[in-house]
């Protein structure tokens, strides 16, 4: 059995409105609020690393969870937005939470997954927690770094945001069981969504969202399906926050009223792997805690990777 | 009726506002369409045309325009 124990996010102090993106990109304000649902974003301060993000947020999630770094067996760090070729971010946080008890020597993997690492991130951890009990998840971002704040940037500018999350996997207990995951890839499109070192993020919108709109219900309904569980009986879906239009897209193709799926887009911006993490912990800090039913998380990105997540509540 | 009537048809209901495309013109970077409408569009293609649009073939330039949509249908029909 693998169980979710806590979430945590961090989330850096300046906002960035809508207004000030639009001056910088050329762009109407009330049109980027339009294409996508995105009210404001954060971004981090100069000083502040991708690692460091990612430890703030794994902090949150080990004080939410009640529980010792001592007891974390594995680190699972998603990013896209790394600074360096290598090492990922994955050790550094790993030292840096020494602090909070993380022995030296547990291992710390990166998963160079940009959107959708987090949700391959808990995928894995659900897999591996009866080898490491307790496996820290963090998703962590600075993608105020790798866009164009410039009019040639605008379509890709507009849309993300820097933050970090993370969840606590555990073989013991918590406050939902992981019934089950799909995780998939396709390779086919790599070049649709792409990051080199020292460039900024190129995007083919058009295929990306035509991809995302089939892929995401698909993988959704594949772990609804070989579970016996219909979408109706799912009291939360809790998504990558890429992009509102989006999430209202998906939630079409599933059959369920929007009012069913979370979405802070409006608040963050897209924070690619951060965003289901830092979604899943306002989730779980609102709602997550009187929840009633299954919910289920799923993401979508880079890759292509896709997949879902599908969660009961747990009382022990 | 004929395939590019249909086409036309599917095009006309998915836009927010009347259209008239010509059948060369670009749906989406004309913004006759917008972006989230076309994956509405290859989903009302499979329904119409009882084919089923793999995942190699989501790329937006094959349903970019009404004579490019009619070429796809026709050669999977």
């Amino acid at each position: 059995m693998a169980y979710l124990r806590a979430f945590g996010r961090y989330l850096p102090a300046r906002v960035v409105d809508n207004a000030e993106i639009a001056s910088l990109v050329g762009a109407d304000p009330a049109w980027i609020q339009q294409v996508s649902g995105i009210v404001e974003r954060r971004f981090a301060a100069p000083e502040e690393s991708v690692a460091a993000l990612g430890l703030r947020a794994g902090k949150d999630c080990l004080e939410a969870a009640g529980v010792s770094g001592s007891e974390v067996g594995l680190i699972l760090v998603s990013s896209g937005s790394g600074e360096r070729r290598f090492p990922g971010p994955a050790t550094e946080i790993a030292a840096m939470l020494a602090s909070a008890g993380i022995p030296a020597g547990v291992p710390a993997i990166d998963l160079p997954i940009a959107s959708a690492g987090s949700l391959f991130g808990l995928s894995l951890a659900a897999n591996l927690c009866q080898t490491y009990r307790n496996i820290l998840v963090i998703g962590t971002e600075v993608m105020s770094r790798v866009i164009r704040l410039e009019p040639a940037g605008r379509d890709t500018a507009i849309l993300f945001g820097d933050g970090a999350g993370a969840c606590l996997v555990s073989a013991e207990t918590g406050f939902a069981r992981i019934v089950d995951s799909v995780i998939r890839s396709d390779g086919e499109f790599a070049d649709s969504l792409r990051l080199h070192w020292d460039g900024t993020i190129y995007m083919e919108g058009r295929t990306i969202i035509l991809h995302a709109s089939r892929k995401l219900p698909r993988a959704i309904l594949e772990v609804l399906n070989r579970n016996q569980t219909k979408a109706g009986e799912i009291g939360a879906f809790v998504m990558h926050q890429a992009n509102l239009n989006l999430i209202t897209r998906v939630a079409q193709a599933v059959g369920v009223p929007e009012s069913r799926f979370f979405s802070n887009v409006q608040r963050y911006g897209n924070t690619s792997s951060a965003s289901l993490l830092i979604a899943a912990a306002e989730w779980w800090s609102e709602v997550g805690q009187t929840m009633e039913g299954p919910f289920v998380m799923a993401a979508f990105g880079a890759g292509l990777n896709w997949g879902a997540l599908l969660a009961a509540p747990y009382t022990g | 009726m004929d395939n590019r009537t249909k086409i036309v048809s599917i095009i006309r209901h998915l836009a927010t506002k009347p259209i008239d495309p010509a059948a060369d013109e670009s749906l989406f970077e004309s913004g006759l369409l917008d972006s989230f409408s076309l994956n509405d569009l290859v989903t009302a293609l499979e329904s119409e045309f009882a084919i089923q649009v793999p995942d190699s073939d989501l790329t937006p330039r094959k349903f970019d325009s009404i004579e490019r949509i009619e070429a796809y249908v026709e050669s999977h029909s």
